[in-house]
């Protein structure tokens, strides 16, 4: 699915990714976790192509295709999502509209017909379902006034209706409550399938209570410092990362 | 059978395409430069009664006491007055008599904007009147029209079959001294659009007038009087288009509305004139006087959607003068490159309980400068009057300016008045949102701005609408930075 190979990526002259090596393979759920500053939210950022990041080194495969050389909107349109740790608020169009718009696009991408109205609204009706999402912020401008937990949820509703083949979640878990968190978790199980993947980036180990990852990353200081499964997390949850950074940092 | 007036359209039709209709317009042209006997020539011309020959002169004559004002927040060189063409007519005028012999550019355009003209025609609900420089070309839908007897027809047309109406409205809310502006549109006004909606009619669909500078070398100066008689309803629209010319061009029209008693207008505008290039050349200025007037219980809303035009200087207003009567403007207003609006409205509340609304919405990008400047004023005798004003600025780059020039006077301790403003920047973050989702940045800038005035374009009528939010698109295409 995804390939990274030492990527290496920097902001202001600061290098923040420090040569990252992954791979993740469709039907697989793979967790990033690491301390804050770690370059987490970097990761998730510079593969969904954020400007403010000039990539210095490194390739990743997405697909068989290059991913670096795409612009957001393509990597959007090949199956990247990214659920944002800020969901972005847009006063005056609603989420329908959004979603149609952006529904549309990955439609002509991929040469298919574009949805009909009833199509489209079935599926609305099916995916908020799924993220317990109330109806009535569908039709609600995109996150505009929406509750920590609904952008969230809103994310997930997204992911939903375009179906992506692969999803980073960037701290979804973040400003969540327990319930919140079930609902958005159960969501994103829900959607697992053998042809799609999910990486989940985290500082926290309670998300990967409900989203069981296969294998389990730490992020250091722009590198992946160590792997595991999902005990990992469990032994990170426990120790906290400074034994980690003492292994590095030596 | 024999030769009918359909075989002699189509044979004139064919005619105009084969002679170019577009770029080698011939017209028929006024010498350049502004004095009396100009003034006769256009009166003569147009056949006029010896009335409005004093209207004129009276209007021409304080013209010249005064001086171009410059307290609005905008710089260009002053225009020569003297190097004007002050009527310029198309010279096939009396062929023209179908909407679909008219100038195949203009309709290119408006098909680029998803409105032909033809399109337009067979939307039942939409009677067009065309006013192509200085001359109205076609009225749509006029015998439609005249069973429930609404006059809509040219000003010209106005003048000669219902002159006591003219007489009577005309000037009373726009006096003919009012501005620098006002006062040269008087003088030297050549045609525009009449309105007159019988007491009690709801006009059945919305009337809708084009205007279009063809000639370079000419100014525009049309007006237009719309006149709802006690209980009627009128939704009037107004579109401005121009071609791209280097110089400057000059558009001075006055805009008169009256709402008897329990009458309303809703008049919606949507300007495209010729913005000038990405360097700020040519373009038109626009200094265009609006003013309605409501008596007891009515209602006049202003809806404009500004795109076009180098120079903005602008301000349709209400005088709500009878008792219960309401006033609402509704504004977008988009600035790109070097243009330069200075645009809102004035309030004037005289009758009691009377009830204001002003929504203005700017988009400044390139490097131009958006202004809002707005006047409430609650008179002695306005008991329980009521303003509510939003006025909100939209940056898309740091190198354009958005300025609110608020003016409040109450002079009646029972007025409620509320005055809100925002400025924010688009954010990158938006946009990175949408290009996440799939969603190209031309796009995602059309959905951000679209939703951003969607307030305003929500009061458009539909057809109008539609073609606000292309427009909206197309002057801000790569206006990010």
């Amino acid at each position: 699915m995804i390939s990274i190979n030492d990527l290496k990526a920097e902001i202001d002259g600061k290098e923040i990714l420090r040569g990252i090596n992954l791979d993740v393979k469709a039907g697989e759920v793979h967790a990033i976790m690491g301390p804050n500053g770690s370059g987490k939210s970097t990761l998730a950022s510079v593969l969904a192509g954020r400007e403010d990041y000039e990539v210095t080194g490194g390739t990743v495969d997405f697909d068989g295709e290059d991913l670096l050389d795409m612009d957001p909107e393509e990597r959007a349109r090949e199956g990247l999502f990214l659920a944002f740790q800020y969901p972005v608020e847009i006063p005056g169009v609603s989420n329908m509209n959004f979603l149609k718009a952006a529904l549309e696009e990955v439609h002509a991408h991929k040469n298919l017909d574009p949805l009909s109205a009833k199509d489209f609204l079935a599926r609305v009706r099916e995916k908020s379902a799924l993220v317990e999402l109330d109806s009535k912020l569908t039709n609600r401008s995109v996150n505009e006034g929406f509750s920590g937990g609904e952008k969230k949820r809103n994310e997930i509703f997204q992911m939903a209706m375009l179906e992506p083949k692969l999803a980073i979640l960037d701290e979804t878990d973040s400003g969540l409550d327990i319930d919140a968190l079930r609902i958005v978790a159960n969501g994103v199980n829900k959607l697992k399938s053998e042809k799609n993947a999910t990486i989940v980036v985290t500082h926290y180990q309670r998300l990967l209570d409900y989203i069981v990852p296969d294998y389990v990353h730490v992020l250091y200081n722009g590198r992946i410092v160590k792997s595991g499964t999902k005990e990992l997390a469990l032994e990170l949850e426990e120790k906290g990362y400074d034994w980690i950074k003492q292994e590095v940092d030596v | 059978m024999g030769y009918t007036e359909e075989d002699l359209k189509e044979d004139l039709k064919g005619k105009e395409y084969e002679f170019g209709f577009v770029t080698e317009i011939e017209s028929d042209k006024a010498p350049k430069g502004l004095n009396e006997d100009i003034i006769r020539l256009i009166s003569e011309k147009k056949n006029e009664p010896e009335w409005l020959l004093e209207f004129r002169l009276n209007a021409f004559e304080h013209w010249q006491t005064m001086t171009e004002p410059e307290w609005a927040h905008v710089k260009y060189p002053k225009p020569d007055f003297q190097d004007l063409h002050y009527y310029a007519a198309p010279k096939q005028k009396k062929q023209v008599e179908s909407l679909d012999e008219i100038d195949p550019e203009l309709r290119k355009t408006m098909d680029k904007l998803g409105i032909s003209i033809e399109e337009q025609k067979r939307l039942s609900g939409v009677a067009v009147d065309f006013v192509m420089d200085s001359v109205s070309v076609a009225t749509s839908f006029k015998d439609k029209l005249a069973e429930l007897g609404i006059i809509f027809c040219s000003f010209s047309e106005a003048v000669q079959e219902h002159p006591e109406l003219v007489r009577k409205h005309m000037g009373t809310v726009v006096p003919s001294t009012d501005n620098f502006y006002a006062a040269l549109n008087s003088a030297v006004f050549t045609d525009g659009s009449f309105c007159y909606i019988p007491k009690g009619v709801k006009c059945p669909m919305e009337l809708s007038t084009y205007f279009r500078i063809n000639e370079a070398n000419t100014g525009q100066f049309e007006r237009t009087l719309v006149v709802a008689d006690e209980g009627s309803y009128v939704s009037y629209l107004e579109g401005c288009t121009a071609p791209m010319r280097d110089e400057n061009q000059l558009h001075a029209a006055v805009v008169e509305l009256i709402a008897l008693d329990d009458a309303e207008i809703k008049y919606s505008t949507v300007q495209n004139w010729y913005p000038g290039d990405e360097n700020g050349k040519g373009g038109i200025y626009n200094f265009v006087t609006k003013r309605g007037i409501c008596e007891r219980n009515a209602k006049i809303s202003w809806t404009q959607v500004e795109t076009g035009s180098a120079v903005t200087w602008k301000y349709p207003s209400c005088i709500l003068k009878g008792d219960n009567s309401v006033g609402e403007f509704y504004s977008v207003a988009v600035t790109n490159n070097y243009q330069q609006a200075d645009t809102g409205t004035k309030m004037i509340h005289i009758g009691k309980n009377t009830n204001s609304t002003i929504i203005s919405k700017g988009i400044s990008a390139g490097k131009s400068q958006n202004s809002y400047r707005g006047l409430v004023k609650i008179n002695k005798n306005a008991a329980n009057a009521r303003n509510f004003s939003q006025c909100d600025s939209l940056l898309m780059t740091d190198t354009s300016g958005a300025h609110t020039f608020p003016y409040i006077e109450i002079e009646n301790s029972t007025a409620k008045v509320e005055h809100e403003a925002t400025t924010s920047k688009i954010g990158e973050d938006q946009i990175f949102y949408c290009l996440q989702r799939g969603i190209d940045e031309e796009k995602a800038i059309s959905l951000i701005v679209n939703g951003y005035a969607k307030e305003v374009l929500n009061k458009l009528p539909m057809e109008f609408a539609v073609e606000a939010q292309k427009l909206l698109a197309i002057s801000l295409e790569g206006s990010v930075g």
